[in-house]
């Protein structure tokens, strides 16, 4: 019996060492170089000239403008795109679960926003809202170049978000929708509760976990926007992202040490994001993630 | 569910469903309108087309960058898909069915890879892939790709596997099989369609990316199509060239709105499994 189980567990190990290795030599061993790379002053352009600076790289990425305006940046765009695609996906979900008619067609187009390329669907909402190709303005009656200013630009950029990903989170929030049991919904309707009492009461509460971990998915994702932004503005109109400062940094300037301190240090705020989530949720995610599988 | 309700929320919830669709089918409808306006036609501001032209698609393909790229599309997010869904398997099977104590060890890697920002190892990489050779090839957008998207093969393998009826490995088992065999010639056949649905999951993810694809390629060597989209250039710099983009985006985006249709159920199930059990 021992041998036995000695056995599978080796199974197991083999199993999953290919997955485990690759993932580890993938993103591990390059974060640790980019640590390492962030010490020193290190320029692509002139490669000898690389020198130990210590922790000089991060001393100026803190104390540059650039960097706290990206943060701020993004920092709007995720809690812009996440808050409004938390209420619109509830919404859809709420469609595609009660839907009387096409329940299949509703969940088919659901997909497609998820299945678009995100630099495609960008491109399509540019040219909408562009005023000399787009329908917009003449839908609207309006007359503004929605892409060469501040605020209108981070509206483009959060709306080509929200359509792109509010899929994703309504068919999260639809997972965990059907896990409500409709006897207890049927129950407290014959108990005279209204539909919004019953939605407050009952649905949102049971849903507590499924919301949680559709959010916390959603943050870390929209946190890491690129392409939208990339495709949209370039970073123009003060629209850059820290992952727009990011790649300029190290593919555009080619400034391998100071854009590796960009690096580490939006890994950082990611692991801060992640940590704060969890703790603020306490143990409902870690009861979720525990139980699994 | 359905018969119930007074005939007002019927009608709400009907009128939701065709929201919905509308929702999810203007820009799609429009970036197709585009793409078929004759370029006289592409300021009229109008949703559709006055007259229909398919002088862009024309364009798109005499020209060798389009091509190029789309062929590097394809095999890139088809080899990221094989690879990742092939290590996930194995992985999702020993979480699954063995009782081993790397579970914790494989989802706990998974889960971190699942929010680690892709950012943060662009420099590295840029880095380690001009060292290497790795650069601009296909093998250096494979490698990221198959990576980050082995914790949705993972959690979505795992989720379908754990619907397959067990016993019959058990049966194997008996029979003297070992527990490799009882894996391959058992269960794999009855995990084809988690793992086929897995592998759509996958492709799509290699088929969207840009950020690795703008910064580790140079060339139409390894160029895929998000990139290629993003750095067409007309005449002149400060003009794109809108109905070549549009005619490129709908070439590429059709045949994943087929693939996304005609396997709805299963993608919805994949995609939902994962992140509300994982």
């Amino acid at each position: 019996m021992k041998s036995w189980m000695r056995s599978e567990s080796r199974l197991g190990w083999l199993l999953c060492a290919p997955a485990i290795l690759t993932m580890a030599v993938v993103t591990a061993y390059p974060i640790a170089y980019a640590f390492w790379l962030s010490l020193f002053r290190y320029d692509l352009r002139f490669p000898r000239e690389r020198t130990f600076v210590g922790l000089a790289n991060y001393a100026s990425v803190l104390t540059s403008e650039v960097w706290w305006r990206s943060m701020v940046n993004t920092l709007i765009i995720t809690i812009g795109s996440v808050t409004v695609e938390l209420v619109l996906g509830f919404a859809l979900a709420l469609v595609m679960h009660r839907a009387v008619f096409g329940r299949r067609t509703v969940r088919a187009a659901v997909l497609v926003p998820y299945g678009i390329i995100t630099v495609v669907a960008a491109l399509a909402w540019k040219f909408a809202f562009d005023p000399t190709t787009g329908f917009v303005n003449a839908l609207l009656g309006l007359d503004q170049a929605w892409l060469t200013e501040r605020w209108s630009a981070f509206l483009v950029i959060i709306f080509t978000e929200i359509w792109k990903t509010t899929p994703f989170m309504a068919l999260l929030l639809l997972a965990g929708l059907t896990l409500v049991p409709d006897d207890l919904l049927r129950a407290a309707r014959v108990d005279g509760a209204s539909a919004t009492q019953r939605f407050f009461k009952i649905t949102l509460p049971l849903m507590k976990p499924a919301i949680l971990v559709a959010l916390l998915f959603r943050t870390l994702d929209a946190f890491r926007i690129f392409d939208t932004v990339f495709v949209q503005t370039r970073g123009a109109q003060d629209t850059e992202t820290v992952s727009v400062v990011g790649y300029n940094t190290l593919v555009v300037r080619l400034n391998l040490g100071l854009g590796s301190a960009v690096s580490v240090l939006i890994f950082v705020s990611v692991v801060i994001i992640a940590v704060l989530f969890v703790k603020a949720f306490g143990t409902s995610v870690d009861r979720e993630q525990g139980e699994s599988p | 569910m359905n018969a119930e309700g007074s005939s007002n929320e019927r009608v709400l919830w009907g009128f939701g469903s065709v929201a919905v669709v509308v929702y999810a089918l203007i820009p799609v409808v429009w970036i197709l309108s585009l793409s078929l306006k004759p370029s006289a036609d592409l300021n009229d501001n109008r949703f559709f087309p006055r007259a229909v032209s398919f002088d862009h698609y024309r364009t798109i393909f005499q020209d060798i960058q389009f091509p190029a790229a789309l062929w590097n599309s394809v095999g890139i997010a088809t080899l990221s898909s094989l690879l990742a869904v092939t290590l996930g398997m194995f992985a999702a099977y020993a979480i699954v069915r063995l009782r081993f104590p790397g579970r914790r060890l494989v989802l706990g890697a998974a889960l971190s890879i699942a929010i680690f920002p892709p950012i943060a190892i662009i420099g590295p990489l840029f880095d380690l892939w001009r060292a290497v050779g790795l650069f601009d090839t296909w093998a250096g957008l494979v490698l990221p790709y198959m990576t980050f998207t082995l914790p949705l093969a993972i959690w979505s393998l795992s989720a379908f596997f754990r619907e397959i009826p067990w016993d019959l490995e058990k049966a194997a088992r008996m029979d003297g099989a070992t527990p490799f065999q009882a894996f391959s010639r058992v269960i794999a056949p009855l995990a084809a369609p988690g793992v086929f649905t897995t592998s759509i999951l996958v492709f799509i993810f290699a088929w969207n990316d840009f950020l690795f694809a703008a910064s580790l390629t140079s060339t139409n060597n390894a160029r895929t199509v998000p990139a290629a989209i993003a750095f067409f250039t007309g005449s002149s710099r400060f003009e794109l060239p809108t109905g070549s983009i549009a005619a490129a985006s709908v070439v590429v985006t059709v045949p994943i709105i087929m693939l996304v249709l005609v396997f709805q159920r299963r993608i919805v199930a994949g995609l939902t499994a994962g992140a509300v059990k994982g």
